[in-house]
């Protein structure tokens, strides 16, 4: 039995019926990541010692699991703070760095006896969408190694894919949850701003960061969910709301849903339209209702945030000077160890967006730049709340087009952000949406389609989530790259 | 607009970055393909609409100034400094 292959809920239900013992459902997590990951590069770190002492203290003879997290092996985007365990964000600028401190959500997992597999790769500080940009190269899509990943946290969705963990912890500021999720053919959900916790989270931009959870079902993503939303009076932007908890069986209620067709007229991949009509024939059968709807600034969306996400970098990343944490390259002078330290610390893509970012903000160009944007930020929100007063659910493709090859994007930074063009609105307006397995291209590659809910509409969009699933019977098989890779 | 050499020199010394003489022209050429694809946002008429710092309402909540939960030791934050002498962080000298 390939436990690792089952839903988080399935593994919980194999633990408490004593059918496999926490202990040897760990060390087929360990076995499975050291069989894959060298190929496919999903983990930077890894806490195995602390996740068998944890078990032979809390998993003992005539243990009981508390809850449906517990003995569970999770893994945990690699920007996000662990106390003891090396957090390096991608970059050769925290490369050494342990904090001192579990960010609030690992607080939480923890308080479950949840396990903590380990850290997980991601492009630079969160910026990139096929985690090609990580200081520790690249991860390899589990259905074909020649593909990228997505990203940013393309090694969360690598690590669920490919059964090297139960769920994973991702972070989300453009789409960065919802898009490897979509390439690997997982589930990706990102909350509504301010569920969950931004403590101990490193920041990229701060009125766009949210953590998210990946899995193999939107059950699983639920579980983690209950545990890591909620208000932290730690967190000022936390919203003074309790956890998101969705019952399992609960209907979903009205699911009327609107398609900006004319938005989706151009650009878009013909494998992932076909997904897109097929899918709304399948669900229509379902008793799900369609219908178009306008957006009519959604093309501004891109320019909107690569704008305000990149403005808000620049403030973000100016901790990074070789004084507290972190890389430091020594000099005479301060001004000169700052610079020297920047520079040889941060990758390219990384220098791109802080200096476009400091560019939008400085004297002369704020107003045209910044401001423009955040004017054009109220406008786009404005057409996804007059479009969710008249649908419960909007729908559109999560990627424009399936995973793309290693490379192919790398020379033109530009076409690279073009691939967020349906993610990124959905920062802007701080709203939830979920990217859920659709099916796949005619080369065999995932493609994920995303529904966008009204903002604190959370429950109500997981559990259209799991009608979803129930009507589309997208099959869950073993993905290519890694049947072959655990073959040989 | 073109992003000139002049410009990207002025924004890598605000922002305490170095650019090497070779990368400049690469730089100007990225920044400036970014710069002339988000111009698009001047075709938004945007006469009557007020700037959003954020997606949702709201507004920062505020709380006594004590000392709370969630503090850190100072040997806790020290540890990870690159270097450190009698409680401070060390660096080159700064004048």
């Amino acid at each position: 039995m390939e436990y690792c292959e089952l839903s988080l809920a399935e593994m919980g239900r194999k633990l408490d019926a004593g059918d496999v013992a926490p202990m040897e459902l760990l060390e087929r997590h360990l076995e499975r990541i050291r069989r894959l990951n060298g190929t496919f590069n999903a983990y930077v770190s890894l806490n195995e010692a602390a996740c068998r002492e944890l078990l032979e203290r809390r998993a003992g003879r005539g243990a009981r699991r508390s809850n449906p997290l517990a003995w569970i092996p999770v893994a945990v985007k690699d920007n996000i703070c662990t106390a003891g365990l090396r957090t390096t964000c991608g970059s050769r600028m925290l490369e050494r760095y342990v904090p001192p401190y579990d960010a609030t959500v690992v607080e939480r997992l923890r308080d479950r006896d949840c396990l903590i597999l380990g850290k997980t790769n991601l492009d630079e500080f969160g910026m990139g969408s096929s985690n090609e940009t990580s200081f520790f190269g690249p991860c390899r899509n589990p259905w074909d190694a020649g593909c990228v990943s997505g990203g940013s946290s393309g090694g969360s969705a690598v690590a669920v894919a490919a059964g090297m963990a139960a769920a994973a912890l991702g972070t989300d500021t453009g789409g960065s949850v919802r898009q490897p999720a979509s390439l690997c053919g997982i589930v990706g959900y990102k909350p509504t701003y301010g569920l969950v916790s931004r403590r101990g989270l490193v920041a990229y931009a701060s009125s766009l960061d949210q953590i998210g959870v990946l899995g193999r079902a939107v059950e699983d993503v639920a579980l983690v969910t209950e545990c890591i939303s909620g208000w932290d009076p730690l967190d000022s932007t936390s919203v003074a709301r309790e956890a998101v908890k969705v019952d399992a069986g609960e209907a979903p209620g009205s699911l009327r849903v609107g398609v900006p067709w004319t938005w989706l007229s151009k650009g878009v991949h013909a494998d992932v339209v076909e997904t897109l009509r097929r899918a709304i024939a399948k669900l229509g059968r379902a008793g799900w209702v369609f219908e178009e709807i306008e957006m009519p600034h959604a093309s501004f969306s891109i320019a909107a945030y690569y704008v305000v996400a990149t403005a808000e970098a620049s403030s973000n990343l100016a901790r990074y000077d070789g004084v507290r944490y972190g890389f430091r390259e020594d000099a005479e002078d301060v001004h000169t160890m700052y610079c020297a330290t920047r520079s040889a610390g941060f990758g390219d893509e990384v220098k791109r967006r802080i200096m476009l970012g400091t560019f939008t903000l400085s004297a002369g160009y704020h107003d045209a730049y910044y401001l423009k944007a955040q004017k054009v930020r109220t406008l786009i929100r404005q057409d996804y709340l007059n479009a969710l007063g008249r649908v419960d659910f909007i729908l559109v493709p999560t990627s424009p087009s399936p995973a793309f090859r290693l490379g192919e994007k790398t020379d033109d930074p530009l076409q690279m952000y073009l691939s967020d063009v349906f993610t990124v609105g959905v920062n802007l307006a701080g709203l939830p949406a979920i990217s859920l397995p659709a099916g796949f291209s005619e080369d065999g590659l995932p493609v994920g389609l995303q529904l966008i809910g009204a903002a604190f509409e959370d429950e109500r969009l997981l559990r259209a989530g799991r009608a979803w699933e129930q009507a589309m019977e997208v099959p869950r098989s073993c993905p290519t790259a890694v049947k072959k890779a655990l073959a040989t | 607009m073109t992003i000139s050499k002049a410009i990207v020199e002025h924004v890598a010394r605000l922002c305490r970055l170095s650019v090497r003489p070779g990368e400049v022209e690469r730089f100007q050429k990225e920044l400036g393909r970014i710069i002339e694809y988000v111009d698009k946002l001047s075709e938004v008429d945007t006469s009557l609409v007020e700037p959003s710092s954020h997606g949702l309402e709201g507004t920062t909540p505020l709380r006594e100034d004590v000392r709370g939960p969630g503090s850190l030791s100072r040997e806790d934050v020290l540890q990870a400094a690159p270097a450190s002498d009698r409680g401070h962080f060390k660096v080159p000298r700064v004048l």
